[in-house]
């Protein structure tokens, strides 16, 4: 959708960073080659973020990355002025069930400026979300709230999964011309890869084959990515060969990867943290079988969190998607009809 | 290229002004300034020690307000033959309007609600344009950058916050660009009414928030909205000056408004000003306004009519005569007229638009659906 921006000053060289470290180079490279760029949020300044995403982006930049006052819808209205401004404001949400206070501006405003203005308006924007649980918080820190977003026409939103593809798809928001929803893989934050910066990667709205099996294809974003991949081992050593996609892009919808992965195999399995019932999860489900019927053995299945509030702490471990539970999902996929 | 040092500094808490001193500094005045009664002549009430606008400004305000009130009952008819859905009048408050966008320049924005459509109108906004919302054929009719105004807001309070951002962006890009938000009575009780305030201050943003009390919201009187001593009163809570002003006596609000401007310009920060009006007809013309309110409580604000009280004014110092009132009424009779031609034609109106303009881009879906709805429509065709 948005042709990928090439790094600050690209030295090939291969690194090991995590997520976090990547978000941060990503928005550090932007600042540096435009000075319109500007981060806004709770604790972004001195203290780098509760996540430490925007690290020496204050001592570097100035104001440019700004502690806002606490409010939420304020901050990304204010965002949207700045934007309609000439500036290209990025907002940290601090977690995901903390910006729903924003939500009226995103629904009403982000997602509407540019169709209620004929283009006229863009919001070249980009909102930061830390999603997801398995983190150990408590209420209110570990929602998969991507739902809201990816219902809300006029928003991108997009969901890395690894240090490179956080960098890039990050890079990518910050120069598209619409606003995008980035949601963070939180419990990733911590996590590491080799990674050459300097390489492209696909832009948004390009999911990827991240493992190539026969059997059966599970379909999957963001953090719940490596839950699929160690699955598709376990499952390897049990004799299923299992392919993955990873979405990386969840607006716009890659179709034509989703459904020919699926083709291949005629089996599909699709994994998310969300709570199942009117989700994303769901949406990639009914188009499955709207559009790969006849390449299908068995039903689509899904395993998401339970339709329940988010779980505490001593609890989240039952609500979540685990290796058996894909694997569970993956052996009633109608073998016995082979 | 070395980023720019932003001039835009969060107030440090050392810099927090010293209670006695400031605060009283920023409460407004016990009674609305006004420097024109409404009769038309000079003021003996409250005048803020402001001095009357020079008269160029106040004939320029009468023609507006002359042409906002033409514009007003034109639409109102509009809807009344079912070319609009409805109509929020501005009809009793033209005087807040005209002020809105007569103390803004050639590089200043406004940011209006649904009943600001006369601000918006003074801005240089086509009389048609600003009508497409109503009329149904798209949410905003105009180009925000042509005019620097943006569309009219329908979420109560959202816009206040936008502008205070717009009026940042200004800021660290070292423009020189004031900023009027535009909200009611209402609107104040919303949580974005206080973020947009708090946030204007906190970083000195160059905006001014006019709240037109005109009594009601919808059916709501003011005093379910607040229990504060005024609206104006709110503007210490967040460190600016508030004040109170006649809302039917544009001299006093071009003033007032002036000086906010003035401020906001030296680089002093937000001011929050309350307009003391009345909504003279229904919230619009869907609604029953003898539901919530009676004719009596109406009747006293005909008297303190804006543009009546302007043309005295005016006719007392020899500023407007007959002649130029004929001419005026001439002008808005031609406004009218356009108004009707415009709204009063059907528009061809494109179905492939609605997936126009979703992003910059056109999704691969939004590609399908609108090739759905051409194939729809491509039968319908081929069957009539
Ligand atoms: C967030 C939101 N809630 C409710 C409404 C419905 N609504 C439209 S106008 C209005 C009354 C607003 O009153 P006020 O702010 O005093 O402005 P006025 O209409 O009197 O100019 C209401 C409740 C809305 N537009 N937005």
């Amino acid at each position: 959708m948005t042709p990928m921006p090439s790094a600050g000053t690209p030295s090939p060289r291969v690194e090991k960073i995590t997520v976090m470290q990547a978000l941060n180079r990503a928005m550090r490279d932007a600042m540096t080659q435009d000075e319109n760029v500007h981060i806004l949020g709770e604790d972004v300044g001195t203290l780098g973020g509760v996540f430490r995403v925007t690290d020496g982006l204050t001592k570097e930049f100035g104001e440019r990355c700004f502690d806002t006052p606490l409010a939420e819808s304020g901050i990304m209205g204010f965002a949207i002025g700045m934007a309609m401004g000439g500036l290209r404001p990025i907002v940290e949400m601090q977690f995901d069930a903390f910006a729903y206070p924003a939500f009226e501006q995103i629904a009403s405003h982000v997602a509407k400026v540019r169709n209620r203005t004929k283009g006229q308006v863009s919001l070249p924007m980009v909102i930061r979300i830390p999603y997801g649980g398995g983190i150990g918080g408590v209420e209110h820190h570990c929602d998969s709230s991507e739902s809201y977003y990816t219902h809300t026409p006029g928003l991108t939103v997009v969901a890395p999964s690894n240090p490179a593809d956080a960098y890039h798809l990050l890079r990518a928001a910050i120069a598209s011309p619409d606003p995008v929803i980035v949601m963070e893989p939180k419990r990733l934050y911590w996590s590491k890869a080799e990674v050459d910066l300097s390489r492209p990667r696909p832009g948004i709205g390009k999911a990827a084959i991240v493992r190539d099996g026969t059997d059966a294809t599970i379909v999957t974003y963001g953090q719940s990515v490596p839950v699929a991949l160690e699955a598709a081992e376990v499952a390897k050593r049990e004799g299923r060969d299992l392919q993955v996609v990873d979405l990386r892009t969840l607006v716009p919808f890659d179709d034509a990867t989703v459904m020919s992965a699926v083709a291949s195999t005629g089996r599909v399995v699709v994994v998310a943290e969300a709570q199942g019932f009117s989700s994303f999860a769901s949406e990639v489900a009914a188009r499955v079988g709207e559009r790969c019927f006849h390449s299908l053995a068995a039903p689509v299945r899904r395993v998401t969190g339970f339709d329940i509030p988010y779980p505490p702490p001593k609890l989240e471990k039952h609500h979540l998607p685990t290796v058996d539970r894909i694997l569970d999902a993956v052996d009633s996929l109608q073998w016995e009809d082979q | 290229m070395t980023p720019r040092t932003p001039r835009a500094k969060a107030t440090s808490a050392s810099a927090q002004p010293s209670y006695d001193t400031e605060s009283a500094t920023l409460l407004p005045t016990a009674t609305p300034i006004q420097l024109v009664d409404a009769e038309g002549n000079p003021s003996t009430a409250e005048t803020g020690n402001l001095p009357l606008p020079d008269d160029a400004a106040l004939v320029r305000a009468h023609e507006l307000m002359v042409m906002g009130r033409r514009f007003n009952d034109q639409a109102g008819a509009l809807v009344r033959q079912g070319r609009l859905a409805v109509y929020p009048s501005s009809h009793g408050q033209e005087a807040c309007q005209v002020a809105a966008a007569m103390v803004l320049g050639d590089q200043d924005w406004l940011f209006p609600t649904y009943r600001d459509t006369v601000a918006a109108v003074s801005m240089g906004v086509d009389p048609v344009q600003i009508l497409l919302l109503l009329a149904g054929d798209w949410h905003a009719g105009y180009d925000p950058y042509e005019f620097r105004c943006a569309p009219t807001a329908t979420p109560l309070a959202t816009q206040l916050v936008h502008a205070a951002g717009l009026a940042y962006a200004a800021k660290v890009k070292g423009e020189d660009k004031v900023v009027v938000a535009m909200c009611g009575d209402g609107a104040t009780s919303e949580g974005d009414f206080h973020e947009a305030l708090n946030f204007a201050a906190v970083f000195k943003c160059p905006v001014i928030f006019l709240i037109q009390n005109n009594e009601f919201a919808i059916s709501v009187p003011l005093s379910r909205q607040t229990a504060a001593p005024s609206l104006a009163a709110k503007g210490v809570g967040y460190g600016m000056p508030g004040k109170r002003v006649d809302g039917n006596d544009v001299a006093a609000l071009l003033a007032v408004m002036g000086e906010a401007a003035d401020r906001a310009r030296r680089g002093d920060g937000p001011t929050l000003i309350e307009a003391h009006t009345y909504r003279m007809q229904a919230h619009t013309n869907a609604d029953d306004a003898t539901r919530y309110r009676t004719a009596e409580e109406v009747e006293p604000w005909v008297a303190r009519d804006p543009i009546t009280r302007s043309e005295a004014h005016l006719r007392s110092r020899g500023l407007l005569d007959d002649a130029a009132v004929a001419d005026l009424k001439q002008r808005a009779e031609e406004m009218a007229a356009e108004m009707r031609l415009g709204i009063g034609k059907d528009r061809d109106l494109d179905p492939a638009e609605l997936f126009e303009h979703v992003f910059a881009k056109p999704t691969p879906q939004l590609l399908e659906q609108r090739a759905q709805l051409l194939d729809e429509l491509a039968r319908e065709e081929a069957t009539k």
